[in-house]
């Protein structure tokens, strides 16, 4: 195989991290509005914890981008 | 590899000098990242200038600057507590600076034939200088304040000694990886964003340019979609700007009040 189709497949293959992080973040907004729509008086406190464990959720899903580009884009 | 399309989303991350070429001479060289660094500095300047005339009944301007103050103080004060008021300036200059700077990157400046903006955060050499700021001050002040007691935030109070042994590295590892983590998140939010842009950018202006049924559709269908894309960029480039900022103070919560 030559390395440029590799370095397609590679990162395409690296990209499937992303999907990954997006179910993490669906996953993060989901539980929290569950738990706000049940008790909508403690939600407005929690917002700041929300935003870490989004934060959390998405930099692993970031880091699969950066490692597609690395692949991607190494000579 | 990316010639196949004639798209290469790579070149709006190109620094290049602008006026003469002094690298042979001297370290220095203004570019166009210093140019929209500068660019981003003096909108910071003008808006906050224009909102602290201390006028007694605020006018919209000044609303919308205390707005913003008062966002990043509750950051502060929620997360540090009393003492966070001391950390106030640097946190609200994060915020603040990667806030403008990712709207300045979306901003439709291309529009003027020569004009390309360009984002300043999406170099990692700027977001990991700020990260590597924010933790300079974080081990400045858990030293400063408590000493070789530091240490003691890697390992959480009340653990039974056997769980001891197996959590301090993995807390100490933990906090190894913070500052890379902080400074690539914004790095990467906007390098990613930008990419898309550029990527469906390009169908629009090929499928135009192609004709015909199918060209006009594709470029119509990525027209919109960049719209769309373009609007969660605003958001994005929001909420990372508030994760920096929020994420700054809880690690300077970690070196005032350890745990």
């Amino acid at each position: 195989m030559e390395l440029a189709s590799a370095q397609v497949i590679g990162a395409g293959l690296a990209a499937i991290g992303v999907g990954a992080a997006a179910a993490g973040v669906g996953n993060v907004f989901g539980s929290f509005l569950q738990g706000a729509l049940r008790n909508p008086a403690a939600a407005g406190g929690q917002t700041g914890t929300l935003y870490i464990g989004f934060a959390a959720a998405e930099l692993l899903g970031l880091m699969a981008f950066a490692v597609a580009m690395i692949i991607l884009y190494a000579t | 590899m990316a010639e196949a399309g004639k798209i290469n989303p790579m070149s709006q991350f190109e620094i290049t000098p602008i006026g003469a070429d002094q690298l042979a001479a001297t370290p220095f060289q203004f570019t166009n990242s210093a140019l929209w660094m500068l660019i981003v500095l003096v909108t910071i300047i003008i808006f906050m200038w224009g909102g602290t005339r201390r006028q007694l009944v605020p006018g919209r301007w000044q609303a919308a600057v205390e707005m913003l103050t008062g966002f990043v103080d509750n950051i502060t004060r929620e997360n540090i507590g009393k003492q966070g008021r001391k950390y106030l300036p640097w946190v609200f200059t994060a915020f603040i600076f990667i806030l403008v700077s990712n709207w300045m990157g979306a901003m439709p400046f291309a529009v003027v034939p020569g004009a390309h903006p360009f984002t300043v955060t999406s170099q990692f050499t700027v977001t990991g200088v700020m990260s590597i700021i924010s933790f300079a001050i974080v081990l400045g002040v858990g030293f400063w304040t408590h000493g070789l007691k530091f240490f003691s935030l890697f390992v959480p109070h009340g653990t039974p000694l056997p769980l001891k042994v197996l959590i301090a590295p993995i807390e100490f590892i933990s906090f190894l990886v913070r500052p890379f983590s902080l400074g690539l998140r914004p790095f990467i939010a906007m390098f990613a964003g930008h990419v898309l842009l550029d990527v469906f950018g390009n169908f629009v202006v090929q499928g135009f340019s192609a004709g015909g049924a199918a060209g006009y559709g594709v470029g119509l269908l990525a027209f919109v979609f960049v719209i769309f894309v373009n609007a969660l960029e605003l958001l994005v480039g929001a909420i990372q700007a508030f994760v920096f900022a929020l994420l700054t103070a809880l690690y300077i919560n970690d070196a005032v009040n350890l745990h």
